[in-house]
């Protein structure tokens, strides 16, 4: 179950990680992509907690609309707009139901999911962040309720498995081959993100 | 407002200037925006940034929009969704500064957005050097 305490709390617990993880975030950038990674999602995140601690929402959805638009007008890079747009349309999905069931919410993780494939026109295997969103929704759609545990493996797994693959958007599309043997940054902050609401829903039940 | 105006989107905000003014000396009457840069004038694109850019030169003529690389597409595409309602905008998928040049000349002739856009589109097959 989804209130809007839990919605708040995975937007913080994301924050968290994100910022734990920043350099890391940036060692991965810098090795495939334009070494901004960390610093754009750091940055958004602690625009994002700003914002949160500044106002009050009465629902998950509105909650997380909001936070959407911090990414995107907050984040450089594709990061916001990917992010951003997601958030969007789990929002959009949450629509104002004051509480989401755990089928609820897959269901709005699979119109994030979406969003990510179709702003970022990815497919599997082209080492982005939706080799994150498509396995992790995809394995636990249609489930009455989820396991967070399982949850965070199937996303780590999802981590490890962009390590092979041969890059094929962004700025790691240029460097071809050389991007085989390194772990995509998104696919990794993606992880942080399904990390930050299992913790947090974890913790509402 | 009888002409196609233009939106420049550019990572860095000193390339999407130049390019409005270089494109402002070939072609006057066209009104351009630049959308270049963060919002604090940092190299990247941004959605809010762009939709500013299209909401001050939009015309019910139609507005093209020329973007340099891969991101600034995703956030040119979030700005349409952003600013709602503005359907007659095309993203050219034309190399920016060439593609600039033919949108601005083919927008000064009072040319409908979807010439505008294919004029830009067409830069991609104009050689520079003619080695046959």
């Amino acid at each position: 179950m989804i209130t809007t305490g839990t919605a708040k709390s995975w937007m913080e617990n994301f924050k968290e990680l994100i910022l734990e993880n920043k350099d890391e975030l940036t060692t991965l950038d810098q090795a495939i992509g334009d070494g901004d990674h960390g610093i754009n999602m750091a940055r958004g995140v602690q625009e994002m907690d700003k914002m949160l601690q500044e106002k009050t929402f009465e629902t998950p959805g509105a909650l997380l609309k909001a936070a959407a638009m911090v990414f995107i007008s907050k984040i450089g890079g594709a990061s916001g707009p990917l992010y951003g747009s997601a958030l969007m349309k789990i929002a959009a999905e949450a629509g104002d139901k004051a509480e989401l069931t755990d089928q609820d919410l897959l269901a709005c993780l699979d119109a994030g999911k979406k969003a990510v494939q179709q702003r970022g026109r990815a497919e599997t295997g082209e080492k982005t962040m939706y080799d994150v969103w498509d396995p992790v929704v995809s394995t636990f759609r249609g489930e009455e309720t989820i396991d967070w545990e399982a949850l965070k493996t199937t996303a780590q797994q999802a981590v490890k498995s962009t390590v092979d693959m041969h890059a094929k958007k962004g700025r790691a599309a240029y460097l071809g081959a050389r991007s085989v043997g390194h772990t995509d940054p998104g696919a990794f902050s993606s992880r942080l993100f399904f990390e930050a609401l299992a913790d947090a829903a974890q913790k509402e039940n | 407002m009888d002409k196609v105006s233009l939106v420049l989107v550019s990572h860095s905000k000193e390339i999407a200037d130049g390019l409005k003014k270089l494109l402002g000396e070939m072609q006057p009457e066209v009104t351009i925006a630049a959308a270049g840069g963060e919002e604090d004038g940092g190299i990247g694109t941004n959605a809010e940034v762009i939709a500013r850019a299209v909401e001050e030169v939009y015309t019910e003529k139609g507005t093209v929009i020329l973007f340099d690389l891969g991101s600034a597409l995703l956030n040119a595409e979030l700005a349409l969704e952003l600013a709602g309602g503005k359907q007659n905008v095309r993203i050219a998928d034309a190399p920016m500064i060439e593609g600039g040049l033919a949108a601005v000349v083919e927008a000064g002739f009072g040319s409908s957005v979807e010439k505008t856009a294919e004029a830009a589109e067409k830069a991609y097959e104009m050689k520079k050097i003619d080695r046959s």
